[in-house]
């Protein structure tokens, strides 16, 4: 890789025990098998605060993650660092985790969020519903390129 | 609905029907005084569904898919039962010291992250604090040095579950019988490089809570507390055990309810109600029955029901805690926090007692003998006590699956906390940011496992609705954490 090249960190996350929770896992495991030079792929079912040393050794961070509502089949927009409590869970958001990177660890990482709309959020069960299949692929499609040539963004 | 007292019934709503959040109704009596509040969790449904009718040895692996926050414990509680079932309960030295090792590992880390990056801003600045500050955030530019230890301590746990079940999540380690890998010498040095610090650490922390608890007691004491039984696991001596032992309920006076009582004898002394606004049971010992039987589990009942600890920094870190109540059970629910982080003190020092024990890298991994068709397996999980019941049948498929997640069984002193704080906290006809804080805070106590399921971009992880007494809404408040919740 360049040296000019951005280091890029795909976090893919969700449970894929919870149906088309598991969008986040699903594209970043595609994504791995690709073995794109450059870009570290990592899936868990949540984001958490370890996460943010790991963000300080790359240039770009790309979250990947279900989302119940959106337009079309995916967002990708960028994520500002920023502070907020959640209320019990044990996962912390996109932009605090930056702000975390960011306070403790001299991250400069920029930070980009890939919201992939699922429609099956009930029960347990492994598979993505036909919806999230498609909207996965419309996604991979999407982003692969990108990732490719280390430009997650038109603008970035 | 209406009932006989002309209140009106809360019915759950389809969209609350989801899982990764909490959902508190308060319900006004005709004098607008509270008259009854309610959390409603509706995460664990579907949880037996999922298991039935897979292979019993693909357990240890498949019901971590039922929980992103303590997938270790239901890992190390499905290998437990899945002993039974192939006869190999009776665990090599080097199986069962790198079960403990992985299972303190993961109490270690649970423990250290709610406690520096959920419980911390609550403490620090306290609950009516403004929210912009009451945050990780708030926490690392007024104590930066605590906010990075907790990330640091998280990632030293998840580095020794990494090394111990293979992978940092999902991982493989334990299997029917014993473990798939041992430590390596250089696995070993790798954790021991960092041990001592961690030690310190954890002490700091366990300071920081006692310090809070005793010099805000008048604050503390009355919120959201109330008297109550505690149940735990036990060393057959009376020792804490986090990892096996027998059954003990004790009640809010410390008198012994019952002890000693095996594991597969669970259903002898617990017995689960089911209640029509909530999916989730409500467990209760059987002798006192359901009205009055309901009990706390978790770190603060732990250090209630256990007679010592085997650790010494953590011992002397219990005689102090219950010094506060004269040797009976403390029943301050936000003692809670401080009991926490005795565990995490008792978990750091059995680390490093596990690390200088050589049977770690023995090489004989697994035992089998005579199997069975029925196990139970019990495990203190970072929250409290949690079951695993399988029936299988003769194609080797689960047939029955019962589980008990802790949070379940705190499911009603959780309920009581809201109710209490509601009643102190509930000012009028509207949900104020206020109240809000106080539920939470309350609620945060127990470390509920909200999320094991879902958490989808958009979803709010806490909604308070505030209905009258002829059911209309008066009031809606959430927090909305705007991404990933």
């Amino acid at each position: 890789m360049p040296a000019s090249q951005a280091r890029i960190l795909l976090l893919g996350y969700g449970n894929p025990g919870r149906r088309d929770d598991g969008l986040g896992p699903a594209f970043a495991d595609t994504i791995a098998r690709r073995g794109i030079e450059g870009v570290t792929v990592e899936t868990d079912y949540q984001l958490q605060v370890e996460d943010a040393p790991l963000i300080a050794e790359h240039d770009v961070v790309v979250f990947a993650d279900a989302t119940v509502q959106g337009p079309g089949p995916f967002t990708l927009t960028p994520v500002e660092a920023r502070g907020e409590i959640s209320f019990t869970t044990h996962s912390v958001s996109q932009g605090a985790l930056l702000a975390l990177a960011r306070d403790h660890f001299q991250s400069k990482a920029e930070g980009w969020a890939l919201a992939i709309h699922g429609q099956d959020f009930d029960g347990f069960g492994e598979g993505l519903s036909a919806t999230a299949q498609a909207n996965l692929a419309a996604a991979l499609e999407f982003l692969t390129p990108r990732l490719e040539q280390h430009r997650i963004h038109d603008g970035a | 609905m209406s009932t006989s007292n002309g209140m009106k019934r809360v019915v759950i709503e389809p969209v609350t029907r989801v899982e990764g959040h909490g959902k508190v109704t308060i319900l006004l009596d005709d004098q607008g005084q509270v008259h009854q509040a309610r959390l409603h969790i509706v995460e664990f449904r579907g949880f037996e569904r999922f298991i039935q009718g897979r292979p019993f040895w693909e357990m240890p692996v498949a019901v971590q898919r039922l929980c992103g926050i303590c997938p270790v414990s239901h890992h190390l509680c499905a290998a437990k039962a899945v002993d039974r079932i192939v006869g190999g309960e009776n665990l090599t030295p080097t199986a069962m010291k790198m079960r403990r090792l992985m299972h303190y590992g993961q109490m270690f880390q649970s423990h250290a992250l709610h406690f520096f990056h959920l419980a911390s801003p609550d403490l620090l600045f306290g609950f009516g604090s403004d929210v912009a500050q009451r945050n990780v955030l708030g926490v690392a530019a007024a104590h930066p040095e605590l906010a990075k230890q907790g990330i640091l301590m998280r990632k030293y746990g998840q580095e020794v579950i990494r090394l111990t079940a293979g992978k940092k999540v999902h991982g493989t380690g334990a299997i029917p019988g014993g473990i798939n890998k041992n430590l390596s010498i250089e696995e070993r040095d790798f954790l021991l490089e960092d041990l001592d610090q961690m030690v310190a650490w954890a002490e700091g922390a366990l300071k920081i809570a006692k310090d809070y608890t005793v010099e805000n007691l008048d604050a503390v004491a009355g919120f959201g507390s109330f008297d109550s039984n505690h149940m735990s696991l036990v060393r057959a001596d009376g020792a804490m055990d986090l990892y096996d032992g027998v059954l003990r309920a004790v009640d809010k006076d410390g008198n012994v309810i019952f002890d000693g009582v095996d594991q597969q004898d669970y259903l002898d002394v617990i017995s689960e109600e089911v209640r029509p606004w909530s999916y989730m049971k409500f467990p209760f010992i059987k002798s006192i029955g359901p009205e009055n039987g309901w009990y706390r589990v978790g770190p603060l009942s732990r250090i209630n029901a256990c007679d010592f600890i085997d650790t010494p920094l953590a011992e002397t870190a219990r005689q102090d805690f219950m010094s506060l109540t004269d040797g009976k059970p403390n029943n301050i629910t936000m003692a809670y926090h401080w009991a926490r982080m005795i565990e995490v003190v008792h978990s750091i020092e059995k680390i490093k007692e596990l690390l200088h024990d050589e049977d770690l890298q023995g090489e004989n991994l697994v035992v089998k003998g005579k199997g069975r068709r029925e196990a139970v397996a019990i495990l203190e999980a970072p929250r409290g006590t949690l079951f695993h019941h399988y029936k299988v049948g003769e194609d080797d498929l689960v047939e029955q699956a019962n589980l008990i997640v802790s949070t379940t069984s705190n499911n009603e002193p959780m309920n009581r906390a809201v109710e209490g704080v509601a009643r102190e906290y509930l000012s009028g006809q509207e949900i104020t940011e206020g109240l809000l804080n106080h539920v939470e805070v309350a609620i945060r106590a127990y470390d509920p496992c909200l999320s094991c399921a879902t958490h989808a971009m958009g979803r709010m992880p806490l909604v308070i609705d505030l209905v009258d007494a002829d059911g209309n809404l008066l009031d809606r408040k959430g927090k909305d954490t705007g991404d990933a919740c």
